[in-house]
């Protein structure tokens, strides 16, 4: 994680700012605004009322009778308490099961030696190199011969096993000290309670790296939920927000539109400006994978 | 006739016990249990949605699908030339490719100029990252919804702002000649900050003393961009590329949300072919037949993508 901490440092090379010009620097500034103007134009919009008409609606500068009733109505109009359930229960789902999985692998790749171990770590690799997304034909299929069509189980199924956190907490668990489970093991502790009390307490940054990536992906993830679930009820925030829109586009509701999506995206939003520099360093281990 | 030491015969070592294979095969395996079984769990889900997936689009990749009129048969390579035949794919596949190739290039070069901005850390550059950040966490489904908004002709946020200035409006995302170009602009905002976290994960590694040697040299900020970071960077270079064009085959939502691969195709992605394949025609083989194809396609696309990885590992 060293290269995770030097990304709080200044880069070597910017300690005397000069490879970055100023005409750079001032590009760059002026385009992070531009970036944000989307979530200027979400909040803006949401606070504006129906009286300012269609012809307002662009504009940037807030309205000076800000009101409520966007949020109200797009409340009203989709089941988001419902779709926020639903999505939570996918992500917590998937992540349970998840840690499961990957600490038991992460351990045997990064402690065990075993006949086929280069063979297995293969398979594992595998899985990043097919693309997951693209499996979702032959993924529908296997779902609904286990009956799992159109259930939340179905949606969560293909992700329990992820090569990522395997590999994520195979190296984790290669940094611990074997003293620690030596004499763990001359106290009589069993694998499983080696496991439990020494790597899984050791390793809780990578779990919580590992959380941030797992949950932000399948909180966000469309086209699987899209394709497995039929029944609105069940619909996670994704297809619940793209059935709202598709909605209000028709009556030209924009700002209920634009209080929908800040709705089903504030939840993220906060917790990373929380946790910003956990996030940031989360999303480059994934890279590096 | 001297009393020589007898010479040492020598000895055979002792032979090892000699195990029947199978006796050793059970020992191997004996000792390996522990660990086979601590794989199971994932070795179950990777076989059934991995593996299983694999091959079960193989196999539907050679059958045609039964009707009420005529029962599943084997049709071998029939999915495959019907696929390549299909107008609707190719144009899938050339609408991909210059999305690929327009999305990348404005990403990673924006990702770069971000990240050798705000290579140094304070309040100011923190907040800007941040800002540049915001989008890479949001759903696509979200970025879509607020860009039906920016593209809506006449009183959407780009008209309004900036189509005032332009002799005709443009119909952004009506227009079979601009759509693409429009779903492309909610591409490049929402990735180009996560390629910035690696281009400045990638700075980490240029050397600070030959940075100040090519300083005392005389070497200006140009010339030290082109012959000490962008060498240094090369390998970030080939990770995010591929990142990036893996990207472009695998997200595809906001065709979903904003113009369901219309207006006549000119927005229709390969996977989104899939997608309507399977869903909309119900035509498994064809749908497993364009998938194969794209599998293919990326599979030596992956395969430089491990290359470029355990590259990096040692960096990192």
């Amino acid at each position: 994680m060293k290269l995770i901490d030097a990304l709080y440092k200044d880069a070597p090379l910017a300690t005397r700012n000069e490879i970055t010009p100023k005409l750079g620097f001032a590009l760059t500034v002026l385009l992070a605004l531009a970036w944000l103007i989307p979530f200027l134009w979400m909040g803006v919009a949401t606070l504006r009322p129906a009286s300012d008409g269609i012809n307002l609606m662009a504009e940037l500068m807030p309205s000076l009778k800000p009101t409520l009733d966007n949020i109200r109505d797009a409340w009203e109009i989709g089941d988001f308490p419902r779709y926020f359930l639903n999505t939570t229960i996918i992500c917590t789902g998937i992540l349970l099961v998840q840690f499961f999985t990957v600490t038991l692998a992460g351990f045997a790749f990064a402690r065990l030696d075993f006949a086929g171990k280069s063979l297995i770590f293969y398979l594992f690799l595998m899985q990043l190199m097919l693309v997951p997304v693209l499996l979702i034909v032959p993924n529908l299929r296997i779902v609904a011969q286990f009956g799992l069509y159109d259930t939340l189980a179905g949606v969560m199924m293909p992700f329990f096993a992820s090569a990522f956190g395997t590999f994520l907490m195979r190296q984790a668990f290669e940094a611990i000290p074997t003293e620690l489970e030596d004499a763990a093991l001359i106290d009589g502790a069993s694998l499983i309670q080696r496991i439990r009390h020494i790597y899984v307490p050791l390793s809780i940054p990578s779990f919580s790296a590992f959380a941030i990536i797992s949950v932000t992906s399948h909180w966000n993830d469309f086209l699987w939920p899209l394709m497995v679930i039929n029944s609105p009820d069940k619909r996670p925030l994704t297809v619940g927000l793209s059935v709202f829109t598709a909605t209000a586009e028709g009556t030209q509701a924009w700002g209920t539109i634009a209080a929908g999506t800040l709705m089903v995206i504030a939840p993220l939003l906060i917790t990373f400006l929380i946790f910003q520099k956990r996030f940031i360093s989360s999303f480059v281990t994934s890279g590096i994978k | 006739m001297s009393l020589a030491e007898p010479a040492a015969l020598p000895v055979a070592a002792p032979a090892p016990p000699r195990l029947h294979i199978a006796t050793r095969f059970a020992a191997r395996f004996n000792a390996s249990l522990p660990a086979y079984l601590l794989l199971l769990p994932s070795l179950i889900f990777l076989a059934l949605f991995t593996y299983g997936a694999m091959g079960r689009v193989l196999i539907d990749a050679l059958y045609q699908r039964a009707t009420p009129k005529a029962p599943l048969r084997f049709v071998g390579l029939d999915n495959i030339t019907a696929v390549l035949a299909d107008p609707a794919f190719t144009g899938a596949v050339i609408n991909n490719l210059i999305y690929a190739i327009g999305t990348a290039i404005p990403s990673i070069g924006l990702a770069l100029l971000f990240a050798l901005a705000l290579a140094r850390t304070n309040a100011v550059t923190s907040a800007l990252r941040a800002a540049l950040f915001l989008p890479v966490l949001i759903p696509m489904v979200a970025a879509s919804a607020l860009f039906l908004f920016i593209f809506l002709p006449n009183v959407g946020l780009l008209d309004y702002y900036i189509g005032r200035l332009l002799p005709v409006l443009p119909n952004w995302l009506g227009d079979p000649d601009i759509a693409l170009y429009a779903i492309m602009i909610i591409t490049v905002w929402k990735n180009a900050g996560y390629y910035m976290l690696f281009f400045l994960a990638g700075l980490q590694a240029v050397p600070e003393d030959v940075m100040e040697a090519a300083h005392l040299d005389g070497a200006g900020p140009f010339m030290r961009l082109r012959y000490i970071i962008l060498p240094e960077l090369k390998p970030t270079f080939l990770f995010v590329i591929v990142i990036a064009t893996l990207n472009a085959v695998t997200q595809v939502d906001h065709v979903f949300v904003m113009t369901k691969g219309g207006p006549s195709n000119a927005t229709n992605l390969v996977l989104f072919y899939i997608y309507q394949q399977a869903v909309e025609h119900y035509d498994i083989g064809k749908a497993s037949a364009a998938t194969l194809l794209t599998l293919a396609a990326l599979m030596g696309l992956t395969a430089l993508s491990f290359r470029t990885m355990a590259n990096r590992e040692g960096g990192a």
